[in-house]
Formats: C-alpha cells, sequence, structure tokens
C-alpha cells in the first residue's frame, strides 16, 4: 500500500469519528423531540432531517456550499469570528458525512426512545426527578442499543459518503480526499486498479468490523438484560 | 398533614368531580372500576391536569386552575405506587430504591433511610437482584420502599395488590399495614376491594361513578358501601386465646366475638370485617346452635334490594355497625322494623383471615 493510501484511509477514519461524535448529541436531542416532544411544526423539523436521506448527495453537498463556503455570510462569520474554516478542509468533509449520516442516525434513535415504557418516565417524575433527569437516568440508559445502532450507521455512512463530500469540499489528497473519493481517483488514472482493489477490500473490511462490533455491542447489552431476566 | 381535593374533571364520556379532605392515616378511595379512582390519584399525583379544581397538601396548593397554579409531579413530593410496579429495569433493587433520593431535600416528609426501610419492608436479601428476577409481591415491596425513599409528604398507592394473587396479596398486605401505622407517612389507597380496604382504611371515600357518595371513618362508611360484598366493620382487640379448641376471642364494642386462631398477640388490635350475607338474625337469643356469636343490637335500618326479593338490614350493636342480609321475607315473618331489639348470629367458621 502506498502512503497515499493509508492518508486516505486514516483521513476517512478521522472524518468518520468526527461526524459521528459531533452529529451524536444533536441526534439524540432531536430524536428526543421527534419522539417525545408535542410541538407547532415538528412535522417541518422531521422532514427536514430526513432530506438528506433522498435528497441526491451531489445536491445537499451543494447546499453545504452555497451555506458554509468560504464567501457566503456564514462561512465567513464562522471564519472570522470562530476559527473554523469548513471549505475545502477535512472539517468540511466530516460536515457533509455528518449531514448524511444524521437522518439514520435520528430514525434509530428515535425508535428505540419511542420503545422505552412512558410509565416508567412517569414513575421516575414522581420520584423527583425532572425531564431532563429523566432523560438522562431512564430514557437514554433504556435506549442505548438504538444509540448505539445509529452511531455505527452514521460512521459507516461517513466512512461511505461521496457524493456531498467531493462537491463541498472536493477531492484535495491529504486534506479531503477520503477513501471513497481515492478510490474514484484511482479508477480515472492508467495502472488504478490495484490500489483500487486494495482500498476497496479495506473498505469492506472497515464496514463489516462496524457491522461485527454493533453486533457485539448490541449482544452484550442484550446479554445483561437477559441475565436480569 | 391534611389533603384537600375539590376538582372536575372532563373526560369523553366521563365527568369526575369529586370534593375531600382526608386526615391523618390511610384514606380508601373505594369504588367499581371505573367509577374514577385511578383518575383522581393521578390528578394528585399529578399526572393528570384536572379541568378545573384545587389540590392542596397542607394549604400548599398543588394545583389550582383559578390561578393558573399547577405543580409538576417532580416538584410534588408526592410518592406514587403504581399497580404494575414500574420498577426500572436497567437498575438493580438497591438503585431502584435510592433512584429518589438523587433528587429528595430531606428537609419534611418521611425521614426514612435505606437500612429502615429495607428492615420495614423486609427487602434486605433482594438488593442486589433486578427487577425482573422478583416476584409480583417482591416487586409491590421494593415499588412501596422507593416511593418511601424519595421523602414524599403523601403517599399515593393505586391497586397496589390488584395484579396480584391470593398468596401474594397476603403476603404484602402486613407490611401496607406496618407501613400506615409506623412510616409516618399518609397513605390515599386505591381498592375496589372490600376486604382491603376494611382491613386497611382509617377514612374511606367512595366513589361512584365520578362522584363522591360518602365520606367518613371506616367503621361507618364501608356499611354503606354498595357492593355485592356489602359487610360490617368492627374493630376489636386480642382478648385471649383458646387453645383447646383453637380459637381466639376477640373483645369490641359489639361483644365477644370467637374466631378462628389468630397468630397476633393478646392485646393486639385486630379488625374484623362481617359480611352481611354471613349474619343471621333472631328475635330472642338462639339456644343450642352451634353458631358461637351472638351479639345483641337494635336495627337501625333497612334497605330493601333493587329488586325487592333480599334486604340489608342495618344493625347498632353497642354502637359498632353490623350488617345482615336476610330475605324479604323474613324481614316479613319476623316483622323486621327499625327500632326492634335483636341478636345478630355468626359462625365462627364464616371469618377468613384476610
Amino acid at each position: 500500500m502506498t502512503a497515499e493510501e493509508w492518508t486516505a484511509v486514516r483521513l476517512s477514519l478521522l472524518v468518520a469519528t468526527t461526524a459521528t461524535a459531533a452529529s451524536l448529541p444533536l441526534g439524540i436531542a432531536v430524536a428526543w423531540l421527534l419522539a417525545r416532544g408535542r410541538f407547532w411544526g415538528k412535522s417541518l423539523v422531521d422532514t427536514l432531517v430526513h432530506l438528506p436521506l433522498i435528497m441526491p448527495p451531489v445536491v445537499t453537498g451543494y447546499l453545504l456550499l452555497l451555506t458554509f463556503g468560504r464567501r457566503t455570510p456564514i462561512g465567513a462569520f464562522l471564519a472570522d469570528e470562530l476559527g473554523i474554516v469548513f471549505s475545502f478542509r477535512w472539517t468540511g468533509a466530516a460536515l457533509a458525512c455528518a449531514v448524511m449520516g444524521f437522518p439514520l442516525l435520528v430514525r434509530a434513535v428515535r425508535l428505540s426512545i419511542e420503545a422505552v415504557d412512558a410509565r416508567l418516565e412517569a414513575a421516575a417524575g414522581t420520584l423527583g426527578a425532572n425531564p431532563l433527569w429523566v432523560f438522562a437516568t431512564v430514557t437514554l440508559p433504556l435506549s442505548l442499543p438504538g444509540v448505539i445502532a445509529g452511531a455505527i450507521l452514521c460512521f459507516a455512512k461517513a466512512m461511505g459518503e461521496f457524493g456531498a463530500t467531493i462537491t463541498f469540499v472536493s477531492n484535495i489528497p491529504g486534506e479531503t480526499q477520503t477513501l471513497p473519493s481515492m478510490i474514484y481517483t484511482l479508477t480515472q488514472i492508467p495502472g488504478g486498479d490495484a490500489g483500487a482493489l486494495r482500498l476497496t477490500l479495506i473498505s469492506i473490511a472497515l464496514s463489516m468490523l462496524a457491522l461485527l462490533g454493533s453486533e457485539l455491542l448490541a449482544r452484550r447489552i442484550g446479554a445483561r438484560r437477559t441475565a436480569v431476566a | 398533614m391534611s389533603l384537600d381535593v375539590d376538582v372536575d374533571h372532563v373526560r369523553e364520556h366521563f365527568r369526575l368531580t369529586a370534593r375531600f379532605s382526608s386526615a391523618p392515616g390511610l384514606t380508601a378511595l373505594f369504588g367499581r372500576s371505573g367509577s374514577g379512582k385511578s383518575t383522581l390519584v393521578d390528578i394528585i399525583g399529578g399526572l393528570v391536569r384536572p379541568t378545573r379544581g384545587r389540590v392542596a397538601i397542607d394549604g400548599q396548593v398543588l394545583v389550582d386552575t383559578e390561578r393558573g397554579v399547577f405543580v409538576p409531579k417532580h416538584r410534588r413530593r408526592v410518592g406514587y405506587v403504581f399497580q404494575d410496579s414500574r420498577l426500572f429495569p436497567h437498575l438493580s433493587v438497591r438503585n431502584n430504591l435510592l433512584y429518589g433520593r438523587w433528587f429528595a431535600r430531606p428537609d419534611g416528609g418521611a425521614s426514612s433511610d435505606l437500612a429502615s426501610v429495607v428492615k420495614l419492608l423486609d427487602i434486605g436479601p433482594l438488593l442486589d437482584r433486578r427487577p425482573d428476577s422478583l416476584s409480583g409481591g417482591e416487586k409491590q415491596r421494593v415499588a412501596i420502599g422507593r416511593a418511601l425513599l424519595a421523602h414524599p409528604r403523601l403517599l399515593l398507592m393505586d391497586e397496589p395488590l390488584a395484579s396480584l394473587d391470593e398468596a401474594r396479596r397476603a403476603e404484602v398486605l402486613p407490611y401496607i399495614e406496618r407501613l400506615r401505622d409506623d412510616a409516618g407517612v399518609p397513605v390515599v389507597y386505591v381498592s375496589h376491594s372490600v376486604a382491603e380496604v376494611a382491613r386497611l382504611a382509617t377514612t374511606v371515600v367512595i366513589l361512584t361513578e365520578g362522584k363522591v357518595t360518602a365520606v367518613g371513618p371506616v367503621l361507618d362508611i364501608l356499611p354503606l358501601a354498595d357492593t355485592g360484598d356489602a359487610g360490617g366493620v368492627l374493630d376489636a382487640t386480642v382478648a385471649r386465646h383458646d387453645e383447646a379448641f383453637q380459637l381466639t376471642v376477640l373483645a369490641s364494642d359489639a361483644g365477644e366475638l370467637q374466631v378462628p386462631r389468630l397468630t397476633a398477640p393478646v392485646g393486639a388490635p385486630v379488625r374484623a370485617y362481617i359480611r352481611a350475607r354471613d349474619v343471621m338474625i333472631s328475635l330472642r337469643p338462639p339456644e343450642e346452635i352451634s353458631a358461637l356469636n351472638v351479639l345483641a343490637g337494635r336495627i337501625a335500618s333497612i334497605a330493601p334490594s333493587p329488586n325487592g326479593a333480599q334486604a340489608d338490614v342495618r344493625l347498632d350493636c353497642n354502637g359498632a355497625t353490623l350488617m345482615a342480609r336476610v330475605t324479604a321475607k323474613s324481614v316479613q315473618r319476623l316483622a323486621l322494623a327499625p327500632g326492634r331489639p335483636v341478636f345478630a348470629v355468626i359462625k365462627s367458621v364464616s371469618f377468613e383471615r384476610s
């Protein structure tokens, strides 16, 4: 394997981990709101969250470029005031991956929160826990399998994200050239077949590892629950 | 402690109108299913917002729709024991018990620590178990302990024994008695079982189709309850045990009662619930009869059953109330009428341990 290929693998892992870690807290909060909240405009929020799942990834990437590009008001503000630059940086790749993985994360977490018995939450309330504590001590622990499943789906999506990433932050080796972008590049140049195949195998291995990991975690939590029964 | 409730609640085809104040001890909300008992405790506990009205504990307002006050359930310090114990499946019994202590302010309310609650409810051996491995009765005892440890000012119990079989019920009942007598927390107890109410209650609130139809001390009120299993309640103490015949003699206002041998020591207070259909009426003291209990009294009132075939005769036995269910024919044959002195005959074997 070439040094370039290694760089792409490392970058992909960094981007996917950052994307998952960043979207997890927000994803759980949104999932909770959608599962238990009753507020005006709930279906609008629901639609917005799911939009990246059904829109062409290129469109999502282009929208990100229009919103967070260096010359846009938001992009300029983030760069000047907070020093955060997304365009043509690995952080931008992470943002694109986070947006693309977000609906998968929210869906999984929301379903498992909805499965938590609301009567247990009411009982926690009568014991003095305010809604935030009820969430932290009852709802979240009981929906943990869904949170883990959602995080792994999000991570896997981030590892494979191509369309939105390449549209938003291009394909710069060492900065935004993730695994899929590199495979794409290699298939475009003569003699790149061997490299593309190597990266494909690595990609498959990583996906299987993620699945296996989620399976093991789910089983451990399941075992703890059934040991209880 | 005083609990004041004055609420109206409308829910689709059902209207609940309740106004009562409760005294210390155990207040039973008694009525058939669908009479609004559970809705009423949900309103007191803060799980349901009443359409109109006011709820206050010791003058502190929990709900007042006119002034727009609604204290959320986590700030009420009103404990709640649910019919389906609702223990947290991801926590051990110990952590279930301690859950409320994370949030409780230990000022006022029941000042119970883990050790005393564990002792009160005999749940020491369960502490390291998981809720799913407990029996129904054990779950309810843990649920009671969990509610107590949150230092409630008032404890609500919504049919805590309804999902248990007879044996489990008998296992949990003594703990609720201990709770009533020793824990120092007033209890509002929902039930549709006359036997439970007769055994546990200090005060009874009778609910019929969403309305409070009677409120008062259990000895006076329970005989009025419109149930298929009507009866009278006698407070008594254990006078002595008759070991030769495996009997226990109870002393009550109405006179001495001989019942099957109890385990309670001499001097212990017990409560006897005497079903109306177990009581015979005689105009003269019967002789050469197998029944051991004959109590002298006077007829207070006669209430015919809806179809007129039977009547519930209310007897005043030296201040205590007994009920006797007899046929309309007997009423006529004996010329029973209010004021007439009679004798109530009760077979000892008709008493059951509850």
